[in-house]
């Protein structure tokens, strides 16, 4: 079996997916955003290494308490972590889990055959995809993460022929993100994915910052504001506009 | 039947004192929502504002702000005292006055005498006097029985928070048996009951002769003093307001004459349910009266005070009284006991805000009905003001009318009570068997002169045969403290009042407690896979620890380091029940020193796990402080590891998260609810 390089374990994921969950967050991301509140799992070495099966035996002594939720890996980037997770979620899915990945989808690789069946196989075993969009704008997001947004966008339409449930993320950001152009735009795209079950905006806040401190990384964001709950709610509501426009129009073009 | 209980299944209960029979044969669980529930009325608020303005003015007076230093409390010591009488539904006041803290002198004089001077007041010389010459108190009682070695372990805090000088409280009287069958049948049972002693006068008879008929004493106090609030108590309640009434004055009584650690109330609500039912059935009474007879009776429970020194309240860090009302759990037939009551009693702390006191604690039971669930948790995000605990657990050995004394003392209400036995600091113990029984902080000799560990790294099996002996000796000199104490509280504190609430014999509990079990554990297995030298000071005293490399720590879920906090536990009370204990109590103990560990910190100094000096413990069975991190089920997984049967008297865990920290806001959040995007 595959080792997974994990940054640390969660017993009590309760903002990771539905219900109750056991998270893994696994070590290393190649995304450098700049709001980033686990800047501590960016590194691709360190960490420790750990087999499946002893991450699936801690998660199976405390059950009861998952029984409404299930898995997640998180990070870090599971996606970098393939093969790690086709063993861990083969144990999982044996014993019945609810499986969760919570990924940028930066990893998403459509020329690289060898690991599109690898994808495949793991797809095979995962009950939901929880993407994280962090910008529509390729311009936009390749300064605000240091990636382009290509694959990923890629990625949502991969997801959607394959039929995979499919949570969208997106953290708002004072001055950064929450320009309502781009989020309607952002809508707009997300409209277009039929498997889509939920809309996750998450507020922006300032709780990663000591982190950068411990770290010695410089915190690009010392002094943008933490979002309040009010704005996020409003900021939702354009992305649902945009996601409604669009399947207005889907709709539409399937009539005639 | 008699009159007042028409309308009630008749059964057992009519015939003898048997409260349980009566619930479980009246009461009506309750499976709907909250919408039942009816706001404070203008009385209640009004009230409560005043109530309001009274804790403020406290505060202001620097914590007090009146009491008695001429009047010895007892039940009939005081007239009645009001907030406003035409406002009120349910009376009765410690004092003739709100916020008036009483005099009580029997558990020790100069406790009773610092209390008052530390807030500014000074005690009756007269009493003082009598106290010191011509009554003798616990304190005093205690104090001459001691030996050498009890004064040396009680100074160095290796034992501590020993109840030798106040009120060691912890016993529940079934104060619903004042409701239910009313003052005059009690006593007639309490006769009974002392008709019905061995007739060869043993010391335990002689003693149990002499205990029944104080209760007897009280029994006819507790009359005499609601008669003074208008209220004929020596019959059974007639409605649900004379039930609550009934029993706040039972409990009343209790508090007038013990300023005990801990003056629990017991498990009352199913059973006012049974009276609220049959009022509302006839239309005796509406929602909106009954919840206001409800909220009168809490703001009651909310007004009690004790006089106390800023010692004690350092040690239990506030003010506490410990008012633990239970609520809801299982019945033995099956059926849940939530009941509308339940609902109303949490609902107090929406109409009146929130509040510790009283510790509403919800006995939790996978069983119970959804909607009391979710009704609870609701009124935990929003006042953080429920204790919970595990009902499944204690319904085992407890059957289903237990109550919890303080936090976590389970006892058959009305047949079982409790001798309140504080706690062994267990990490200070550890230290003295590296030691070899010298203190750490004050290098004094005060354990047995055992073999100290050599060398300069801490070897595991010989550290932990060392502290398996230095726990033996804790034990022996613990428990024959607590004998002493015992001994001196029934002989010169004895609490008449609650007594007369229980059965003529009782089970007592001997409680005893332990203090630093998650240092003990992280410092044993830093022992076993780390490396930890010794650091001895220019006297050879081990004073300090260098610890190299990752060891296990206690809160993650990591069967490495939580069976060595098991062992620890099953071996401390595997030496306690070795002892005699003062009348056959039996023998449990508790981890839940969920305020006192910060000053039991500071009396122990460096341990091998790397906490300092003076460095406060985590409370009750709880890892230390940041050392869990793979989060709270793995954290919650390491205690309850820790085994029941050793740790009877009650194993507390302290849980603080933040809301967001239980899930998404749903405004914000979709989370499971699907999307609905074709409006």
């Amino acid at each position: 079996m595959t080792q997974g390089r994990i940054h640390s374990l969660e017993s009590f994921g309760t903002v990771d997916g539905p219900g109750t969950r056991y998270v893994v967050f696994v070590q290393g991301c190649p995304m450098r955003c700049m709001y980033c509140h686990n800047p501590d799992t960016w590194a691709m070495s360190g960490g420790t290494m750990m087999d499946p099966q002893e991450i699936f035996n801690q998660y199976k002594n405390n059950e009861p308490f998952y029984k409404n939720g299930g898995v997640t890996v998180t990070g870090g980037e599971p996606l970098m972590q393939v093969d790690f997770l086709i063993d861990l979620f083969t144990i999982f899915k044996d014993g019945n889990v609810h499986t969760c990945i919570d990924t940028s989808g930066i990893a998403f690789d459509p020329d690289n055959a060898e690991w599109m069946e690898k994808l495949d196989r793991l797809l095979a075993l995962t009950d939901l995809v929880m993407l994280d969009i962090k910008h529509i704008d390729p311009e936009k997001h390749l300064e605000l993460t240091g990636q382009p947004n290509e694959n990923i966008l890629k990625f949502a339409e991969y997801l959607d022929q394959k039929k995979v449930d499919l949570w969208i993320r997106h953290v708002v950001v004072p001055g950064l993100t929450d320009d309502d152009t781009y989020l309607y735009k952002l809508g707009y795209f997300i409209g277009g994915l039929s498997d889509l079950k939920a809309l996750d905006v998450l507020p922006y806040h300032t709780m990663g910052k000591v982190k950068y401190e411990k770290l010695g990384y410089k915190y690009r964001l010392a002094d943008t504001p933490a979002m309040t709950q009010d704005e996020a709610i409003a900021k939702k509501q354009v992305i649902l506009d945009g996601i409604k426009a669009r399947r207005k129009e889907d709709g539409k073009k399937e009539e005639t | 039947m008699r009159s007042e209980w028409e309308g009630f299944v008749p059964g057992k209960w009519d015939r003898e004192i048997n409260v349980r029979d009566f619930i479980q044969r009246n009461y009506t669980p309750y499976d709907g929502d909250e919408s039942f529930l009816a706001g404070p009325t203008q009385n209640t608020k009004d009230l409560w504002d005043q109530v309001l303005d009274l804790q403020k003015k406290e505060r202001a007076a620097g914590g007090v702000l009146d009491m008695d230093t001429k009047v010895v409390s007892t039940i009939t010591s005081h007239g009645p005292g009001y907030l406003d009488k035409d406002k009120e539904t349910i009376v009765g006041f410690q004092t003739d006055k709100p916020f008036k803290r009483s005099l009580q002198p029997y558990g020790g004089i100069r406790m009773a005498e610092k209390a008052c001077s530390d807030n500014g007041y000074e005690v009756d010389p007269e009493i003082s006097e009598f106290f010191s010459t011509h009554r003798k108190t616990h304190n005093a009682g205690c104090f001459d029985a001691y030996n050498q070695e009890m004064r040396a372990c009680r100074s160095s805090h290796i034992i501590t928070g020993l109840p030798d000088a106040y009120g060691r409280g912890r016993i529940i009287g079934d104060y619903r048996r004042v409701a239910l069958y009313g003052i005059d049948r009690l006593i007639e049972d309490k006769q009974a009951q002392k008709d019905s002693t061995g007739r060869v006068m043993t010391d335990d008879v002689i003693r149990l002769r002499e205990e029944i008929s104080e209760q007897m004493v009280a029994l006819k106090m507790m009359k005499e003093m609601a008669a003074s609030y208008g209220c004929d108590i020596s019959k059974p309640a007639k409605n649900v307001q004379e039930a609550i009434q009934w029993t706040y004055f039972g409990y009343l009584c209790a508090v007038k004459e013990q300023n005990g650690a801990a003056m629990s109330l017991g498990r009352t609500s199913t059973f006012i349910d049974c009276f609220a039912e049959r009022d509302l059935k006839n239309g005796t009474f509406t929602e909106e009266q009954i919840q206001e007879f409800v909220d009168h009776f809490i703001m009651k429970l909310r007004c009690i005070k004790f006089a106390r020194t800023p010692e004690y309240n350092q040690i239990f860090a506030g003010d506490p009284v410990w008012v633990t009302e239970s609520i809801a759990g299982i019945g033995v037939d099956g059926r849940h006991m939530a009941t509308k009551m339940s609902f109303r009693y949490l609902h107090t702390l929406r109409n009146l805000g929130p509040s510790p006191e009283p510790n509403l604690t919800v006995l939790w039971s996978t069983r119970l009905p959804q909607n009391f669930k979710k009704f609870c948790a609701k009124i935990s995000i929003t006042t953080s003001s429920i204790q919970y605990e595990n009902d499944d657990l204690m319904r085992v050995t407890h059957g289903d009318d237990y109550g919890i004394a303080c936090c976590v003392s389970s006892m058959v209400i009305g047949k079982e009570m409790q001798f309140f036995g504080a706690r062994a600091n267990l990490a200070k113990c550890l230290l003295y068997a590296l030691n070899g029984g010298i203190d750490e902080v004050t290098k004094k000799q005060v354990g047995p002169k055992y073999r100290p560990v050599e060398g300069d790294v801490l070897e595991y099996d010989d550290v932990v045969a060392k502290f398996m002996d230095m726990m033996e000796w804790q034990a022996d000199v613990y428990v024959n403290t607590l004998n002493i104490i015992h001994y001196m509280h029934d002989k010169y504190c004895y609490e008449r009042a609650e007594m007369a609430l229980h059965d003529r014999d009782v089970k007592r509990y001997f409680a005893t407690g332990i203090a630093g079990l998650s240092i003990v554990a992280d410092s044993l297995s830093a022992i076993k896979y780390a490396k930890v030298e010794v650091i001895r000071d220019e006297d050879g005293i081990i004073t300090d620890f260098k610890t190299t490399g990752e060891f296990p720590k206690y809160g993650n879920d990591d069967d490495r380091v939580d069976d060595i906090a098991q062992e620890v536990v099953h071996r401390f009370m595997t030496a306690v029940r070795r002892h005699h204990t003062y009348r056959n109590g039996v023998p449990t103990t508790s981890i839940l020193t969920i305020t006192s560990n910060v000053t039991y910190g500071k009396a122990t100094g460096n341990t091998p796990d790397g906490r300092r000096k003076g460095q406060p413990f985590a409370p009750g069975a709880n890892p230390m402080h940041g050392r869990d991190t793979h989060g709270a089920v793995a954290s919650l997984s390491s205690v309850s590891k820790l085994p029941f049967k050793d740790a009877q008297d009650g194993i507390s865990n302290t849980f603080t998260i933040i809301p967001g920290a239980l899930g998404k806001e749903d405004k914000v959040f979709a989370g499971d609810i699907e999307l609905d995007l074709n409006k």
